[in-house]
């Protein structure tokens, strides 16, 4: 799963790296670093990070619209509670 | 074009060509097709993989956290593009409106982007930049080459010139361990772009993490040893350096040459364009079928009277690929300005370094929070009594506001009372920039003044 | 006083619906009247200011008329210091900093993220206790659910005995009512109920904090009182005004967040069918209920260190400004169709949690407990309907929800 922060944005609120910490580390108190190549097994903490950030600022290809694909379909994008 | 049709049968059958498959290139594609275009759309890059983000190659990848070989860019959109990528443009006939490639092949377009960005300064000598232990930093290759270097535990790494990406190198090494020495030619790091009063700062940040910060000094030449490998630096003052790598951090270099002799208005100072991102020729008369989009574009800013401004920030390359996208599709009535306010990041020794406006610009400044000990502080910068770029260290999320002065033109000297106020930040005080004249290690600003030709080479100061 | 605007916004009449009266206000972005405060309305300038340095949270700024409406001088002149909620820069930045070490990145980045199973325990637990009663003729999911849920999860995280709770619930509500700004009450009863609370509280923690500076635990209340990083440590009076601000904090708004979304979502039946059958939909829910009915309505104090200038309308320096946060979220500049609730909205950077410097220290926590809970209602609960429409409000202005959520079920699902 292929993702980019728009480090432009990002103004150092840290959900990301709260909700999905094997994606999204804070390095030091504002910097955000991240893996462009995210596991597919983080998925759902990536959605709630990108849902979270305050400022839009992370992009995800494919997770995303496929997520809202299925949703649209009414179809469980998880096999069920967390 | 007019209402004669034109435009709608480029929009369903034109053939689009975007020379540069990176951040640009990508965004502009992605751009066109959302907008509707329908017709064929050709990438053509010289590396040979898709388009992947830069930025990480000197954080996360020289950490260790991420692989150069897993940075590519994340699509907004399917765009339906034929690639033809490890295959450089090599030439382009603007008359036939064709591009030439690296094998022989032409493409013909009826729009043409060009975003071919830029490539990093060489060391200036052959040989010994070609020495076993000597890199750059600008693609993935040379990426994933560094931390494979630094993974091997080299004994001590030198980095030449302290701009962004050489203090972010650095910083890099110091969090793995590495002794690192670095050589800056100006008084400071990062002293081109920010001034010295806030290189004071990243030259502290540089020795306190046990950085061996030489400044005011050259590399005069790089020794290697039987095997063709690095082993010594010798500096201007006299001292040498063992080092087994040695980064080459010499700021970055326009992809133009492609273009030489085309008529384009394309030079080392890279391709001038309108600000509706169309290029101009040599004679100074707009083009209307070539548009310009990032790092390799020189455009003017309303907001910076007008002069043409480089600007090598991703950010800066997102936005004029979508205005460029807008317009090629466009009626001339109907296009945008490319008016994008420079912003950029850094983050290098645990500090975040955010700045908008166009610091180099600015005569003075003023600490307007926090404090510049400890790291954490906004500064203003002014040029002729308004505020022209900010810059901040831990301090972002007040960074909007000040964007705000910079666009409507605020007073400066900041007449204001702000949270977080200390005693060194009432007054302001000389910004400190290094003479214009005297090229710094990678500004990521340039400002080129006022000729959309690009015929001589004299550098314009940014300060008359 | 003439101050109608502010009696309108605290007017218990609005409390179940104050949309049509920010619709109102929307008119003037920033009203004003006699010597009450400045409040600003809309979307945009709420964002501005809450990025704006010449803007201050801390009440000493306040440049004082003869009308304090809120109270506030002498509540903050007592009992505790101010917590960092309503301090400046460095203070602020220290202390937030400092208790964000036991909580959140870089120090501890997983901290949130690992509470994943232990909310969705207590979350079962509580669900499952409902179940047990038998009784689905009338559930009320404050007293059964919204409130248990988060109160059970400050104890926690900050270490403070459960069995303890029914009595610094007296003191959170009082404290938590000292926000809301009342023009009618006397402000100096007000005052003084909260000043006492603030006291009382005081005292209890300081106790817990002595406690566990003896013998440390692994809760934030241990690493707090023992704190010892780069910024030092904390004052026995910051140790305990920044856990009375947790404890707060976490008693009062998530209550709301997770009420107004049952409310919302069973005023949306087509919604809550979704979120049955995809839970992952509590993700955009729960980003759209912070727009469309925020826990916190407004941001009642802060002050300007400057002249400014918002709107077209000149705020002098040591004003007080109130940003009225639900009122920017439903901004029709902003929000296309902004009293429309949907959680399809792709652009959705709401005012619900605050912006800037101030932003919401839980939020992460929040969105967790908010997500978990309201999908696992949405699962287990069977048929469910609101027995009243509106249903019975809070007293309070500022932190706004349901007192009580009474619905009816035909059963609850294992």
């Amino acid at each position: 799963m292929r993702l980019v922060v728009d480090l432009n944005r990002c103004q150092g609120y840290a959900q990301c790296a709260f909700l999905a910490p094997d994606v999204f580390t804070m390095h030091g108190e504002e910097s955000l670093l991240y893996d462009p190549e995210a596991l597919d097994e983080h998925r759902e903490d990536v959605a709630r990070a990108v849902a979270a950030c305050p400022v839009g600022a992370i992009l995800v290809e494919a997770a995303t619209s496929d997520a809202r694909a299925a949703r649209t379909a009414r179809v469980p994008v998880s096999g069920g509670a967390w | 074009m007019s209402g004669d049709g034109t435009l709608e049968h480029l929009r369903r059958d034109g053939r689009i060509v975007v020379v540069g498959a990176s951040l640009a290139g990508l965004r502009a594609a992605e751009t066109m097709r959302e907008k509707g275009f329908a017709g064929s759309l050709t990438m053509i890059g010289d590396e040979p993989y898709e388009p992947y983000d830069r930025p990480p190659l000197s954080k996360q990848v020289l950490l260790g956290k991420a692989t150069a070989e897993h940075t590519a860019l994340p699509r907004r959109r399917e765009i339906d593009a034929e690639w033809r990528l490890g295959v450089p443009a090599t030439g382009l006939d603007m008359a036939a409106r064709r591009v030439r490639l690296g094998n022989g092949d032409e493409v013909e377009y009826d729009r043409l982007l060009i975003a071919t960005g830029v490539r990093a300064r060489p060391w200036p000598n052959e040989e010994e930049g070609a020495l076993g232990g000597v890199f750059v930093l600008r693609t993935r290759d040379d990426g994933a080459a560094l931390e494979r270097a630094l993974s091997a535990g080299p004994r001590r790494v030198l980095v030449i010139g302290a701009g962004f990406t050489g203090s972010e190198i650095a910083s890099a090494c110091r969090e793995r361990g590495l002794p690192v020495t670095v050589a800056e030619r100006g008084a400071a790091p990062l002293v081109g772009a920010l001034g010295g009063v806030i290189g004071e700062v990243a030259a502290g940040m540089h020795r306190e993490n046990g950085v061996d910060l030489r400044t005011g000094v050259m590399v005069t030449g790089l020794e290697g040893d039987p095997s063709g490998r690095v082993r010594a630096a010798h500096l201007s003052d006299g001292e040498t350096i063992e080092a087994d790598v040695v980064v080459v951090s010499l700021g970055a270099q326009r992809n133009t040459e492609w273009l030489s002799g085309s008529g384009l208005g394309a030079g080392p100072r890279g391709i001038a364009c309108d600000a509706g991102c169309r290029a101009f020729d040599v004679r100074g008369i707009v083009t209307d079928d070539i548009f310009v989009a990032g790092d390799v574009a020189r455009s003017p800013h309303a907001l910076f009277g007008y002069q043409f401004l480089s600007l090598e920030h991703w950010g800066n390359a997102v936005a004029q690929a979508e205005t460029a996208a807008h317009n090629m599709l466009s009626e001339s009535v109907d296009r945008l300005p490319h008016l994008w306010v420079p912003g950029f990041w850094s983050s290098q020794f645990g500090v975040n370094i955010k700045s908008v406006g166009v610091p180099p610009m600015g005569t003075e400044i003023m600490i307007t929070q926090g404090s510049r000990d400890e790291r954490r502080f906004a500064a203003v910068y002014g040029y002729q009594g308004r505020v022209i770029a900010a810059v901040t260290f831990d301090n972002c999320r007040w960074l909007p506001f000040y964007q705000r002065q910079i666009e409507t033109g605020a007073p400066f000297p900041v007449p204001f009372e702000t949270v977080d106020r200390r005693p060194e930040g009432h007054k302001p005080m000389s910004a400190d920039f290094p003479d214009p004249s005297v090229p710094t290690h990678g500004p990521t600003i340039t400002l080129s003044g006022y000729s959309p030709a690009d015929r001589k080479m004299t550098f314009i100061p940014a300060h008359h | 006083m003439s101050q109608a605007i502010l009696r309108e916004i605290i007017d218990y009449a609005h409390r179940a619906d104050p949309y049509p009266l920010y619709e109102e206000l929307r008119k003037t972005p920033v009203s004003h009247e006699g010597d009450g405060p400045y409040v600003i309305s809309t979307y945009y300038e709420i964002q501005s200011l809450l990025h704006d340095p010449r803007i201050s949270s801390d009440a000493r700024n306040l440049k004082r008329t003869g009308d304090d409406p809120l109270g506030q001088g002498a509540e903050e002149e007592t009992a505790l210091p101010p917590s960092f909620l309503r301090l400046d820069p460095p203070d602020h930045d220290r202390l937030r900093r400092m208790t964000n070490r036991p909580f959140g990145p870089p120090h501890s980045p997983h901290k949130v993220h690992d509470m994943l199973g232990e909310l969705d325990g207590i979350v079962t637990g509580l669900i499952d206790r409902i179940a047990a009663t038998g009784s689905f003729g009338h559930v009320d999911l404050v007293d059964q659910f919204a409130y248990p849920f988060p109160v059970s999860v400050i104890c926690r995280l900050l270490g403070v005995p459960p069995e303890d709770e029914p009595r610094f619930h007296v003191w959170a509500e009082a404290i938590a009512a000292s926000l809301d700004p009342d023009p009618d009450a006397d402000p100096s009863e007000r005052g003084k109920n909260s000043a006492d609370a603030r006291m009382e509280l005081g005292m209890y923690l300081a106790g817990l904090i002595e406690e566990r500076r003896r013998n440390p635990g692994d809760d934030m209340l241990s690493q707090l009182a023992n704190a010892d990083g780069p910024d030092g440590s904390m004052t026995t009076m910051e140790a305990l005004s920044t856990s009375a601000l947790l404890l707060i904090a976490g008693h009062e708004t998530t209550v709301n967040l997770i009420t107004n979304g049952m409310l919302t979502l069973l005023r949306h039946p087509d919604v809550l069918a979704r979120l049955r059958e995809d839970p992952a939909l509590s993700v955009p829910i729960v980003e759209e209920l912070l727009r469309f009915e925020p826990p916190v309505q407004l941001i009642p104090h802060r002050t300007t260190l400057a002249d400014i200038e918002v709107a077209g309308v000149s705020i002098p320096k040591g004003a007080s400004l109130w940003l009225i946060l639900a009122s920017g979220n439903r901004d029709p500049k902003r929000f296309p169709d902004p009293d429309r609730f949907d959680p399809d909205r792709e652009d959705i950077q709401h005012l619900g949690l605050g912006s800037g410097i101030h932003s919401c220290f839980g939020a992460p926590l929040a969105r967790q407990e908010a997500q978990l809970a309201l999908s696992e209602l949405a699962r287990r609960l069977e048929n469910p309907r609101l027995l009243q429409d509106p249903p019975p409000y809070r007293q309070n202005a500022v932190l706004r929800g349901p007192r009580h959520l009474p619905i009816a079920c035909d059963g609850v699902r294992p």
